[in-house]
């Protein structure tokens, strides 16, 4: 039997929820912004420390307590933010709500979100757009973006 | 028709199901097990057609008005109420309609805060609270039962304190028996936990209460859609449920109160149809039950909640009782046996009502809901309003199954062959390696 979550829980996403990429707490942050489900009660903690005298993320760590999408989403946000500039960061975290607000409809640009296309698929699930955005939102409201 | 059983066949229970179309539906490609009945009930036809049959041909504004419409309208809306008092061995003066449980309770938490201001003259002074004052809660409450009672502390001055739950988050007598002091005015409590399924020792608690002057407010959410209450035997001073848990419309709600009580808490919403006499600079409220019932109400969800009392009274609340029961024990048995599932509440053999909550290693409950959602298994996922207790648990989130009278064991029996899946389907680590 074909699995009807296929779309949603791709392997890629499962592997990042159990590797969590950057799930740290940084010793000297810049910026911290947490964010909560209420719904569910997830939470996300992000830090961010910047380059000296620039605007460049130099280390991106989170923690946080969640579902699999929720924990897989902030893992690829922090393998991507770093090297970024404050406006790259929130230019992909506009990208990434666009994608997740599209039903699944219309191509992702992997060119801006990298593996985070794969949550393409969650955009079909509306109850589950919040989990994916949980650590995204966390970012952009860390470096005044929201 | 029905077996004379004391227990649900299940040839009864097929029966009923023919009553509840929304249960044929297909979700996934999979039939659809609903076992959220907790969360809200689906309606059997006769509420629908009552609802229906109420606006096709009785559609008048109550209590008002001198045409033939308004009179049956207002006989159709009384007797639901008359109805809804007689289920539960009350006075229909006694009987409140509100929009909701979690309203109904505001309703007595504003009289109280209200009363605490001076309003309602010396019959409210009853209600009237200080620093100095308690209120009891417990750590197990929803949040409808919580949230009302900090702000009535907040703007009181009174203190709110809980009646811890133990490792299991139930809780009883004993626990409760060293915080109710002279202290205390209030006691709030659910009859029945929508997480743990724990059903608490009304009466006996009401005993303690009382005894201290305290007044009783009861959330029967969970208990009145699945068991006979009667308000005497409980000797509580305040009930609160909802129609939409019982198999009736949203949008309704019922507050039972002690009519001397009622007659004498200031109310909380004022406006049209609550009034006697209205001066430029004053007025007077009528009696309970028209006094807290200020402006239009739901009258259509009023008469289609009779209904639904009719339905459920035709079936037995007893017979309902002891069928959720069969199928909570056949829950807790089967879970028990799944390796990485820890029970919320006690384990098989304990009595509890007919709901589950659990949690699964290594994967969250939003996760367990949706791949269960691939089966067709509808269930809660999340902390079902009530934060602290979880906390107090050590869980953020949980899943929680609850049954109804037109739950069958072959859906409890789907709901275990998928949980038993779960851990595997999201790769969670071995356990005793997290």
């Amino acid at each position: 039997m074909a699995d009807p979550l296929a779309g949603l829980y791709q392997e890629i996403i499962l592997d990042h929820s159990r590797r969590r990429i950057g799930d740290r707490v940084l010793s000297a942050p810049d910026a911290e912004r947490s964010e909560r489900n209420p719904t569910c009660g997830d939470e996300v903690t992000v830090q961010i420390a910047f380059e000296r005298g620039s605007d460049r993320i130099a280390e991106f760590g989170w923690q946080g307590a969640g579902c699999s999408i929720s924990m897989a989403s902030a893992s690829m946000l922090a393998e991507i933010a770093p090297g970024l500039t404050t406006a790259e960061l929130v230019a992909k975290v506009a990208a990434f709500r666009e994608m997740m607000r599209s039903k699944g409809v219309g191509e992702p640009n992997e060119d801006v979100l990298g593996d985070a296309i794969a949550f393409h698929g969650t955009s079909k699930y509306v109850m589950r757009v919040k989990c994916a955005m949980l650590g995204w939102v966390a970012a952009e409201a860390a470096v005044g973006g929201a | 028709m029905l077996s004379t059983a004391p227990h649900l066949t299940h040839h009864d229970v097929e029966l009923i199901r023919q009553d509840f179309p929304a249960l044929a539906a297909t979700v996934n490609g999979e039939p659809l097990a609903y076992l959220d009945s907790g969360a809200t009930a689906q309606r059997p036809l006769s509420v629908l057609d009552a609802e229906r049959d109420f606006l096709l041909h009785h559609n008048a504004a109550v209590h008002r008005g001198a045409h033939t419409t308004a009179g049956e309208a207002t006989e159709l809306f009384e007797n639901a109420r008359a109805t809804v008092a007689t289920f539960i061995g009350a006075a229909p003066e006694e009987i409140v309609w509100t929009s909701n449980a979690t309203d109904a309770i505001n309703l007595v938490a504003y009289g109280f805060a209200n009363a605490s201001r001076g309003r309602g003259g010396p019959d409210a002074a009853r209600f009237a609270l200080a620093a100095g004052d308690e209120i009891l809660v417990t750590e197990a409450e929803h949040h409808a039962n919580l949230v009302p009672w900090q702000e009535l502390a907040a703007t009181t001055g009174a203190t709110l304190r809980f009646v811890p739950v133990r490792d299991d988050g139930t809780w009883e007598v004993e626990d409760a028996r060293n915080l109710i002091t002279d202290r205390t005015r209030v006691f709030a409590f659910s009859h029945v936990s929508n997480v743990t399924g724990f059903v608490a020792n009304v009466a006996e608690l009401s005993v303690m209460a009382h005894a201290v002057g305290a007044l009783v407010v009861l959330d029967a959410c969970q208990s009145a859609p699945h068991r006979r209450l009667d308000v005497a035997e409980l000797d509580v001073d305040f009930l609160a449920f909802s129609g939409h848990k019982m198999l009736g419309p949203t949008g309704i709600g019922v507050l039972y109160g002690r009519r001397e009580l009622l007659d004498a808490l200031p109310p909380f919403r004022t406006g049209g149809s609550m009034i006697t006499t209205v001066t430029m600079d004053s007025a007077e409220y009528l009696p309970s039950p028209q006094r807290f019932e200020a402006g239009t109400q739901p009258v259509s969800q009023a008469v289609a909640l009779g209904e639904a009392v009719r339905y459920l009274e035709s079936v037995g609340l007893d017979r309902i009782e002891a069928r959720e029961e069969e199928l909570a024990q056949r829950m807790l048995r089967g879970l028990a046996g799944i390796p990485g599932i820890r029970i919320v509440g006690r384990g098989a053999g304990s009595p509890r009502a007919g709901l589950v909550a659990f949690d699964v290693a290594g994967v969250h409950a939003h996760d367990v809901g949706q791949f269960l959602d691939s089966r067709g298994l509808a269930v809660r996922v999340g902390h079902h309003c009530t934060q602290p207790l979880h906390r107090k648990l050590g869980l953020i989130a949980t899943t929680r199954a609850s049954a109804y009278l037109y739950t069958t064991t072959a859906e409890v029996d789907l709901l275990l062959s998928a949980v038993a899946e779960v851990r595997a389907y999201f790769g969670a680590p071995a356990l005793g390696e997290r």
